[in-house]
Formats: C-alpha cells, structure tokens, sequence
C-alpha cells in the first residue's frame, strides 16, 4: 500500500514539473509555431497549433523587412566595444581593490556599490544631453561609452580577485613580476569563472537591452536588434504575427543557444548575487 | 664620502619606489573612477540640480531656478499621482506574485535532484535571459483580443473573452502577468540557492530531537535563508519601481494611462513633452523609493536577520 502510494504521488510530481516547465517554455514555442504558419493560418479565427506546412519564407520575409544583418553587427559591435573597455577599465579596478593596501579604500569601494544603486533610469536624461553636446547622439558610441564602468561588475571581480592566494602574488614580485604581469597571468587564469561571468552578463545583458537604444538612437544605421525588431510591431498592419515572429527568432535564437549550451554557468552568474 | 652618497641615492630611490607604489592603487582605479564620475555621479547631480530648475536646452541661458515648482506640480498633477498610484499597485502585485510561487516552486523543486527536476528549473529560469522585447511580442499577439491565442483558448472551453492590454481595467493585470512569468524562475532559483546552502547537519541534529517538518520549517529554514528572502524582496521591489520595458513594448502606458508607470512617465516628459525639469523631479522621486529600500535594506543585514 505504502509503495503504491509512492508511486502515485512521483507521478503526480512528474506531471506537475512537466506542466510548470510547459508553462514556462510554451510562449517560446508558441513563437516558433507562428513563425511557421501561413499568413491564413495566422490570421484565421481557429487555432492552428502545428503548421501545416512550414513557411520557412516567413523567415526570409522577416530578413528582407527590415535591415536585419546591420542591427546584429550593431548589436555585436556594440557588445564587444563594451565588454573590451568594460575589462580594460575594471580588471585593474578589482584588482587594486582585491589585493593593495591604500588610503581610503573602504570608502572608495563603498562608493562603487552607492554607484551601483543609482538607476539608469534617471541618469540617462544628463548623459543624453552630454552625448548630444559631443555629438555622439545616434551613434555606436554612445551605446558603449556610458557603460564604461560596471559598479557590479567590479564587484563581482573583485570577489574572484579575492580568492587568489596572497602567496602566488608574493611569489611573482619575487620573481620581478610587474602588477600589469600579475594581473594577466595570475589573476585572469586563476578566476577564469569569475571573467566568464562578467563576460557572460554582460553580452546577455546588452544583446536583450532595450531602453538604452532607444533613448540614444533614431535611425537604423546605428540601432541594435532589439530595437530593429520592436519595431517590426509598429509596422503591424504591413506584416502579419508570422513574419514578426519570424523576425522575434532572429533575437531570440542567440540567446537560447548559449542558455542551451551553458544552462548551468549562467544561472550561477545570474544567481551569484542572491546567494552570496 | 662616497659610501654617503650612495646611501643617500639609495634612500631617494627607495623613497621615490615608495612614492610611486603609494600612488599605484590610485591609478589602477582612476579609469572606473572616470566612468563612476561621468555617468553616475555628475548625472545624479545634475539630475538633482534640473529638479528645481526650468531647463531650457536649446539656450541653457534662459533655463531659470523654480524652486519647488517641478515638484508642486507633479504632486498636484493628476496623471502622475495616478503613474504613482500604478508604480505601486504593479511592485505590490508583482511582489506577491513572484515571490508566492517563487517560494513554492523552490521548496517543491529543491526536494528532488533528478534530470526532470534540473529541467523544470531551467525552463522556468529562461525567461529571465530572454529579452523583454521578444517577450512583450509573444504577449501580446498572445494577448490580442480577436486573433489571440489565449482568447481562443478561453472561448473554446466556454468562457468569455478578455480585453486583455486593450482595457483600462484588465491592462495592468495583463502587464503584471507577464513581469511575473518572466521573473519566477529567476527568483526561484536564488531560493534554492539558499536553502541548498543549510547544511544538512542541521536537518539531522533537528531530526534528533525528533523536530517535526513545519517546526523545521519555522525554526530552521526560515531563519536560515531570511538574508536572502530579504535580498529577494528588495531587489524585486527596486526592480519593480524601475519598470518600463514591458509597459513600454506591451501597452505604451494606455488605455487612458492605466499602466503608466514612474520611468515611463519620465521617459514620456523627456522625449515627448520636453519638460526636462519635471522629469527629473519625478526621478528624484524614484530615487528616493529606491533609496529607502536601499537603506532598509542594509540595516537588516547589518543587524544579520539570521542566526548562525
């Protein structure tokens, strides 16, 4: 009695994680299957679940409607511009804060974290009139510069910088090692998770951002995918729900491919924050 | 003779090496200080400053101090008390929500450690990495009122339809809805963090005296992860304050201002009402939400809400 009672409820337990899991995973499909139906499956009054023939030129469609390979290099370029001056500015940042000893560092860091508070929110009304004196209105570089200092980010590093062991350090400036050599062949190696993580942040973290963009781009040429394929919607009426779903593929695959591959890295790096 | 003069050398290059490692730490940092400086420090102020003024950008000469004109009539201003008023209603909703079934899901899952279980947690966290710009459109094609999926659904098993974001009353349910499913997984995850972070030398030594699961529960793992409930809820709270994304891609503030929240209100007195002075007394106020929680929230940790 006792064992069939089990049984049942690690069946019930097994449909219950296959319902939540549906529940969560569903919109993604749900986009999938419109992204393949036809322009009268979708504009029909009865549900079509499952194509029946899948309109894989939808996705052509999708490429042709707007100018979709420039938004991903704006995207890209964008990204990496960030993620390089992001580590050139914070690596030695963190390390300074992890390993020396100096005047008012306490106050220095406590400063990076009040920083970290201080929502984009707000700032970004100053730093659009200062990007528009210097001209950078509508360019790429006023989607990278801005973020030049990532408070958390130093934090993060930081935390990782920590972990190395005083005794290696010693060792290298033993060893005549300058800080410059300490840091690149030491401290990067030694918390490769840690760079990964910031790393990993910080390229989900643009490729989906939204709001920066759109306060400091108004034409194509410079703006990202998120925004090339928000606007997709704004042309509804043009383009029927296959087409931009079509088009909400194009932003959506990047991601879930790295999440497929990297599922657990990057809920630890999501998640570091609330555990630690 | 000589011997002096090397000595003294030696001790200027030795006072200079220190000299120069004194000033080391100062330059490593002085980049990230710049970029502290220029997009978090002068902005915040220059927020501050704006607040009390009458800014005029095309001829900053003619911006002119109002004192607490920005802020007088904002708090007189119906639309924002109502922004206000949803900024509220949406955290307070969304609170609950995410962190009722946040709660339940990570007690649930962290019970079992199987490959299904792994799965249930990664496919309830993905939503969190996915861009709100792809979700708000799944929504709301999902969410249109004659061509959605939801409506179909709905009307197929006999129930009536819903206006979904096309009305006033049901517009911030929809939005709420949608903050809340995309956020789930994420907390839920840092739950279970925590509570996989209880040695289980607790759990035995509470079993051996025979503890029962809901004292276990009240006496043990409450306490235990209460640092990171705290860190949830405030966290979840700022976050809430600073939406704009979904209310922005979902129902652009409408119908009739219904789901008008703070930063939208902001966004809406830089870019389309040019009132930059008001934007930024709204900011201010933002700030301020954000401040207080901030402080709020370092205490309880100061004072260490766990015990260990």
């Amino acid at each position: 009695m006792y064992k069939v009672r089990k049984r049942i409820g690690s069946v019930i337990s097994v449909i219950l994680k296959l319902i939540v899991s549906f529940i969560f995973i569903f919109p993604f499909l749900w986009m999938l299957s419109v992204s393949l139906q036809s322009d009268a499956e979708t504009q029909s009054m009865s549900l079509t679940l499952i194509p029946k023939v899948l309109q894989f030129q939808n996705y052509v469609n999708a490429w042709h409607s707007a100018p979709f390979p420039l938004y991903i290099r704006n995207s890209l370029l964008i990204i990496v511009g960030i993620v390089v001056l992001q580590m050139l500015i914070m690596v030695p940042a963190a390390y300074a804060f992890a390993k020396m000893e100096f005047k008012g560092k306490n106050i220095l860091f406590g400063i990076i974290l009040i920083a970290f508070m201080m929502p984009i929110q707000i700032r970004f009304i100053p730093i659009y009139f200062m990007m528009s004196d210097w001209n950078l209105i509508d360019t790429l570089w006023s989607q990278i510069i801005p973020h030049m200092t990532d408070a958390f980010g130093i934090f993060l590093l930081r935390q990782y910088f920590m972990q190395v062991p005083d005794e290696l350090i010693e060792a290298a400036k033993l060893d005549k090692s300058t800080d410059l050599q300490i840091m690149w062949k030491i401290m990067l190696p030694m918390s490769r998770p840690g760079v990964a993580s910031v790393i990993l942040l910080s390229f989900v973290g643009h490729w989906n951002d939204y709001f920066w963009p759109l306060v400091m781009t108004n034409s194509d040429a410079v703006r990202p995918i998120t925004i090339g394929v928000a606007r997709l919607k704004a042309t509804e009426g043009s383009l029927f729900w296959n087409t931009i779903m079509a088009g909400n593929m194009f932003l959506v695959i990047p991601v879930l491919i790295i999440y497929f591959f990297m599922a657990r890295n990057i809920i630890k790096s999501f998640t570091y924050t609330g555990i630690k | 003779m000589k011997k002096n003069t090397t000595n003294t050398e030696e001790l200027e290059t030795r006072h200079r090496g220190n000299w120069k490692e004194k000033i080391k730490p100062y330059l490593y940092i002085a980049p990230a200080f710049v970029g502290i400086g220029l997009f978090t420090i002068y902005p915040v102020i220059k927020v501050l400053i704006w607040s009390f003024q009458k800014v005029n950008q095309l001829d900053t000469s003619k911006t002119k101090w109002v004192g607490m004109k920005n802020y007088s009539y904002l708090l007189s201003n119906g639309a924002f008390q109502k922004t206000l008023l949803n900024t509220f209603i949406y955290t307070g909703a969304t609170l609950a929500i995410i962190m009722t079934c946040a709660l339940i899901l990570a007690f649930w899952l962290n019970k079992s450690q199987g490959h299904l279980t792994m799965f249930t947690q990664g496919a309830a966290f993905m939503p969190h990495v996915i861009s709100s710009v792809s979700i708000a459109l799944v929504f709301s094609m999902m969410m249109n009122p004659s061509f959605g999926l939801f409506n179909k659904v709905l009307t197929a098993v006999g129930l009536p339809a819903s206006p979904w974001l096309t009305s006033s009353s049901t517009a911030m349910p929809s939005v709420v809805g949608v903050a809340s499913w995309k956020a789930i997984g994420y907390y839920c995850l840092i739950i279970i963090g925590a509570l996989q972070s209880i040695s289980a030398s607790i759990y035995e030594a509470a079993s051996l005296d025979n503890a029962g699961a809901g004292v276990t529960l009240r006496k043990i793992t409450i306490p235990m992860i209460s640092p990171q409930l705290f860190f949830v809820m405030i966290t979840m709270t700022i976050g809430s304050f600073k939406v704009f994304d979904t209310v922005r891609l979902l129902t652009d503030g409408g119908p009739n201002n219904a789901t008008s929240v703070l930063v939208y209100y902001i966004y809406k007195q830089v870019f389309w009402e040019s009132n930059i002075g008001r934007a930024c007394a709204a900011g201010i106020v933002l700030l301020v939400l954000v401040g207080v929680l901030t402080v709020i929230y370092f205490r309880l940790l100061s004072k260490r809400v766990h015990y260990q």
